[in-house]
């Protein structure tokens, strides 16, 4: 029986996983079908799914809506879906600016818009809000906007961030309901459908009109009055939902609005009439409308279109999938396990562990590599994938070290650091696309390949290091299970696993002064990043020096390695915080809090490590 | 005995870890301190100096003196060299490190030959122009003209109080101030204006006025002079020199901040920017300015076009792309190339990287430019090779290493 165990738990979490990615029939109206539909935003194409996910994400920091948030979840909260959500934003405003979906978390801003606090009987949690509860403020709000604006980034208060953020997630949605009509339409098939009748008139009214002869002043108002609108619309910048239609590229609906009347503009898609049917039926409640209007619109997408399509369906198959946050679930669990296995050293539990990490690590690597074939591009492409190949190379590196010593030191690492990175990057995905556009510098393939995957690597083989000096801390202080073969054994890891770092760290440096080379003609320009990446070198040659100098011991060893997280920390989150050089990316406050409590959490670890041997749980049990 | 005692200094892993340490403390603190002091004076100050006095961090100054790049590198030269001489030993399971270390050498080396033999310079220019030389990015001069004969001072010499004689002139340059980064305002009329910095020319439409030194990385210092010349019979008059006049980049700016005037206002300051400033004696007139120092190549490229493509719907760059044509009367070669993004063009001893660039129809009224990164680093090689060589002997040493591990497990 027990040697079945092992294989029985994983087979119940892959099919946990699986189940979880069959995607809900469409009953009533086709949300699924719409979430497939293509568009391009970013500067790429994506899924309406992945523009709603990703918009949601922004906005309300999660990929679903709970319209009832105040309820607790035994009260069976209604949930939808981000494409739902995202549907009657652009088509069913009325709707969905009653929806609680924009996140407010500082009590400033609440009381500046004056929104409710957490009470259920009138419908608040006090940390979501609509757009109808919000709009009132928006004078106050925008006063403080103003100001805000001119502080200096760094100088801003939690307060301040939060309109900055607000401020953001408020323009996103105007965006949003902006994509497919004016915001402000009240029956948009009809208005559509007017102002096409009126072009030629009103046309003919400006062109009198400049042209100094008499002209009908109805018309022109009228149209200039249209126009305007448009002009606000596209001004907005929303997505670019119209496929291309043989005379344009991809394009705004508000650009297509305002190119019809041009001398020599194209007529109005058919697209934008489809999308302005579906619009009326969504607001009429008549599904079966809306599903022909988007068969119909899918019928417009040519045969040229069928790579977008079928990019688009994967991508909205790789959303379903959420490779990383189901990982993330398997990796607590084997977690868990892994560290029972310690105290009653029980096989079973260890060998379970191993293959539920084995199983999460699959599904780790699919949704890479599924990334990848996505993207067409490496794996490390921004700070968001960075974390996802830390964790995935941590892992590889932990299955490694179990499958030659066996003792669940190596699963422990392997689901500690997958679980922490993933937890990284699913926060991180809160920025928006994860998957946008490479600026022209970083448009190369070979250099991502090879300069950004060896260094990235470099990152994790130290975060291995720095793990396994924590456990050995860990079992050593607080309990007894840390004999002298073990420490030995993990001393032992730690050194391979540095000189392993040593040699990806340096390579990936270098590659990355060379491709400097390449591409400003400076191999090495003390940079914060490149100097990040160098401390990383200089500290694993250090622990190293230190050690055949014989300097350091098993212990020092230890202690060193626990700096080395701090140091890695530090090249990979820290330097982005400055500010400062070619390679930043912005950060938040939040970021700066959690990189300071990991620093300190290392630093404490580093003093339980210089304790007296005396005050070690085993070490009192090796002198006995 | 004392020989012993210093070869065993040298040699010692101790003396390693050491540098390695301080090593590691210098890149910290003047990563910190490019917050405070900017990129370029941290690289001055911190990474190519032999000590470093006092160091900011979040913006204190702290009073200690910590070694600099400069001594750091010599010291962990001298010890790898030391080492490899007096530990040199031909065993297989040395010859990984020993391969790694050399590469180590080479790579200090050939960085300390970069630091001294390496020169940036800029090349900008429109479409349709043609340049036969570059600009520093750094360094500048005072420049006279007359004719075609050109006598250039470098701004370094323009130290306050200096009094700058050259026998190509018939006067002496008295530098009353000299600012390394200046602001300029235009001196609107009918506002009340205090009274001009010099008597003459450019100081009568424009105010000048020292500013802090530059941090980030993409910004330069623009430096201006306040002189007096003095010819033999005495004074010529007073002037104000500016690299905010000199340089055809820096008058675009100002053109373009004016811009909230309205195109023609815009216009008419930027043009009196530029109107040439002169001094005549004895019948010979000289055309002075200020400029970035220029290096003159055997060769001229011409822009021929500029291509700068987005992203759909974004402001996200895809592309940047210039064509030129290289003229080389020497060689005779005049052909077409093209320099984008990670492919520059290595012509002439010279390398050629794309680095900026604007499109003229995405600014309505401002014509499309390119400026290339011009870089002459007879080093450029060393870290190639020597990254090779670390990369592969640390690789012999980990395989090394590895079977090791693998058959003593094996045999367990």
């Amino acid at each position: 029986m027990k040697k079945w165990v092992p294989a029985l738990l994983t087979a119940v979490m892959a099919i946990w996983f699986l189940g979880n990615m069959q995607s809900p029939k469409d009953a009533g109206f086709a949300f699924g079908e719409f979430g497939r539909l293509p568009l391009t935003a970013n500067g790429r194409i994506v899924p309406v799914d992945s523009l709603a996910r990703n918009s949601l994400l922004e906005i309300r920091e999660k990929q679903t809506l709970n319209t009832e948030p105040w309820k607790a979840w035994n009260e069976k909260p209604h949930i939808i879906s981000a494409t739902e959500w995202l549907a009657n934003v652009m088509m069913n405003p009325a709707v969905a600016d009653e929806w609680p979906v924009f996140r407010v978390d500082n009590p400033d801003l609440i009381s500046l818009l004056k929104l409710p606090e957490k009470d259920a009987a009138k419908k608040s949690d006090g940390k979501h809000y609509s757009w109808n509860q919000i709009q009132p403020s928006l004078e106050a709000f925008d006063k403080e906007n103003e100001r805000v604006q001119k502080v200096e980034a760094g100088n801003r208060t939690a307060y301040e961030n939060a309109i900055i953020k607000t401020h953001q997630r408020l323009g996103r949605y105007a965006q949003l309901k902006n994509t497919l009509q004016p915001a402000d339409a009240q029956d948009w098939p009809a208005e559509l459908a007017a102002y096409e009748k009126m072009i030629p008139a009103g046309v003919a009214a400006i062109q009198a009109q400049q042209a100094g002869q008499k002209y009908s002043q109805t018309n022109f108002d009228e149209f200039v009055g249209t126009i305007r609108r448009f002009q606000y619309m596209a001004s907005l910048e929303p997505p670019l939902i119209l496929p291309p239609n043989g005379a344009r590229e991809w394009r705004r609906v508000g650009d297509a609005l305002l190119d019809a009347p041009r001398p020599n503009g194209v007529a109005i898609d058919e697209a934008v009439r489809s999308y302005a049917r579906m619009t009326g039926a969504l607001a009429g409640n008549q599904p079966q409308v809306f599903n022909e209007a988007l068969q119909h619109l899918r019928s417009l997408l040519g045969p040229d279109q069928a790579p977008a399509l079928s990019k688009a369906q994967a991508e909205v198959f790789f959303n379903r999938m959420e490779p990383f946050y189901n990982a993330m679930v398997i990796y607590i669990l084997a977690g868990l396990l892994a560290c029972m296995s310690w105290f009653n050293l029980s096989s079973t539990l260890r060998r379970t562990s191993v293959w539920l990490i084995a199983l999460a690590f699959v599904i780790h690597t699919v949704g890479l590599v599924y990334r990848m074939v996505l993207e067409g591009r490496p794996p490390v492409t921004n700070l968001y994938s960075s974390a996802i190949f830390i964790g995935w190379g941590a892992v590889f590196l932990g299955l490694i070290l179990e499958k030659f010593y066996q003792n669940g030191i190596g699963s422990v690492v392997s689901s500690v650091i997958g679980f922490i990175t993933l937890i990284i990057a699913h926060h991180l995905a809160l920025e928006g696309d994860t998957m946008e556009m490479m600026r022209a510098v970083l448009d190369t393939n070979f250099w991502l390949a090879t300069h950004v995957v060896t260094v990235t690597i470099g990152y994790a083989s130290t975060y291995v290091a720095g793990f396994l000096a924590l456990i050995y801390i860990l079992r050593g202080v607080f309990t007894k299970t840390l004999d002298a073969d073990t420490g030995k054994a993990l001393a032992r890891m730690i050194y391979g696993i540095v000189c392993f770092a040593t040699l990806f760290s340096f390579v990936g440096t270098v590659l990355g002064g060379i491709w400097a080379d390449q591409s400003w003609g400076r191999f090495w320009g003390w940079d914060p990043k490149e100097n990040g990446a160098l401390i990383i070198v200089l500290w694993n040659a250090l622990i190293l020096h230190l050690r055949w100098g014989d300097i350091i011991r098993e212990r020092g060893l230890v202690n060193c390695a626990i700096f080395g997280n701090i140091v890695t920390a530090w090249s990979w989150f820290g330097v982005n915080m400055l500010g400062i050089g070619l390679h930043s990316y912005g950060f938040t406050e939040a970021a700066f809090k959690w990189l300071m409590l990991f620093v300190g959490s290392q630093l404490l670890f580093i003093g339980l490590g210089l304790l007296p041997a005396r005050l070690w749980q085993s070490r009192a049990l090796r002198a006995a | 005995m004392l020989i012993k005692k210093i070869v065993g200094f040298f040699t010692s892993l101790r003396l390693t870890s050491v540098l390695l340490g301080f090593a590691i403390i210098l890149v910290f603190v003047g990563t910190l301190a490019q917050a405070d002091e900017g990129l370029y004076a941290v690289q001055a100050n911190y990474f190519k100096h032999w000590l470093v006095i006092g160091f900011h961090m979040f913006g204190k100054k702290i009073p200690f003196i910590l070694p600099g790049g400069y001594l750091i590198g010599t010291l962990l030269l001298v010890n790898l060299v030391a080492t490899h001489v007096y530990r040199f030993e031909l065993a297989p399971k040395k010859i990984g490190i020993q391969f790694a270390h050399a590469g180590i050498i080479l790579l200090l080396i050939g960085q300390l030959a970069t630091d001294l033999l390496a020169r940036e310079l800029q090349m900008r220019f429109v479409e349709g122009e043609t340049r036969s030389y570059s600009d520093s990015t750094g360094e500048y001069e005072l420049i006279f003209a007359a004719g075609n004969e050109i006598t250039a001072i470098p701004a370094s010499r323009l130290q306050p109080g200096a009094v700058v004689s050259v026998n190509s002139l018939p006067f002496a340059v008295h530098v009353k101030s000299f600012w390394r980064n200046s602001d300029v305002n235009f001196r609107a009329p009918m506002m009340a204006n205090a009274a001009p910095l010099a008597t003459n020319g450019l100081a009568l439409s424009f105010d000048f006025k020292p500013a802090e030194d530059v941090k980030a990385m993409d910004q330069r210092n623009i430096p201006t002079v306040v002189m007096e010349l003095v010819g033999k019979g005495g004074s010529l008059g007073t002037w104000v020199a500016s690299v905010w006049a000199g340089e055809p980049a820096q008058v675009e700016g100002v053109r373009n901040y004016y811009m909230q005037m309205g195109a023609d206002m815009a216009q008419k300051i930027a043009g009196q920017l530029v109107v040439p400033q002169t001094v005549t004696v004895a019948g010979k007139t000289f055309t002075f300015t200020m400029r970035p120092a220029r290096v003159y190549h055997p060769f001229s490229l011409t822009l021929l076009k500029a291509t700068h493509t987005v992203y759909p719907g974004t402001d996200i760059p895809k592309d940047f792309r210039s064509r030129v044509r290289i003229d080389n009367p020497q060689s005779g070669e005049q052909r077409e190339v093209e320099i984008s993004m990670n492919h520059p063009l290595r012509y002439g001893g010279y390398t050629y990287y794309q680095y900026q660039m604007t499109q003229g129809e995405m600014h309505p009224g401002e014509q499309s430019f390119s400026a290339l990164q011009v870089v002459h680093n007879p080093s450029w090689l060393t870290p190639y090779i020597g990254c090779g060589m670390v990369g592969v002997g640390l690789v012999i040493q980990f395989f090394y290493h590895l079977s090791g591990f693998v058959t003593k497990r094996k045999t367990k």
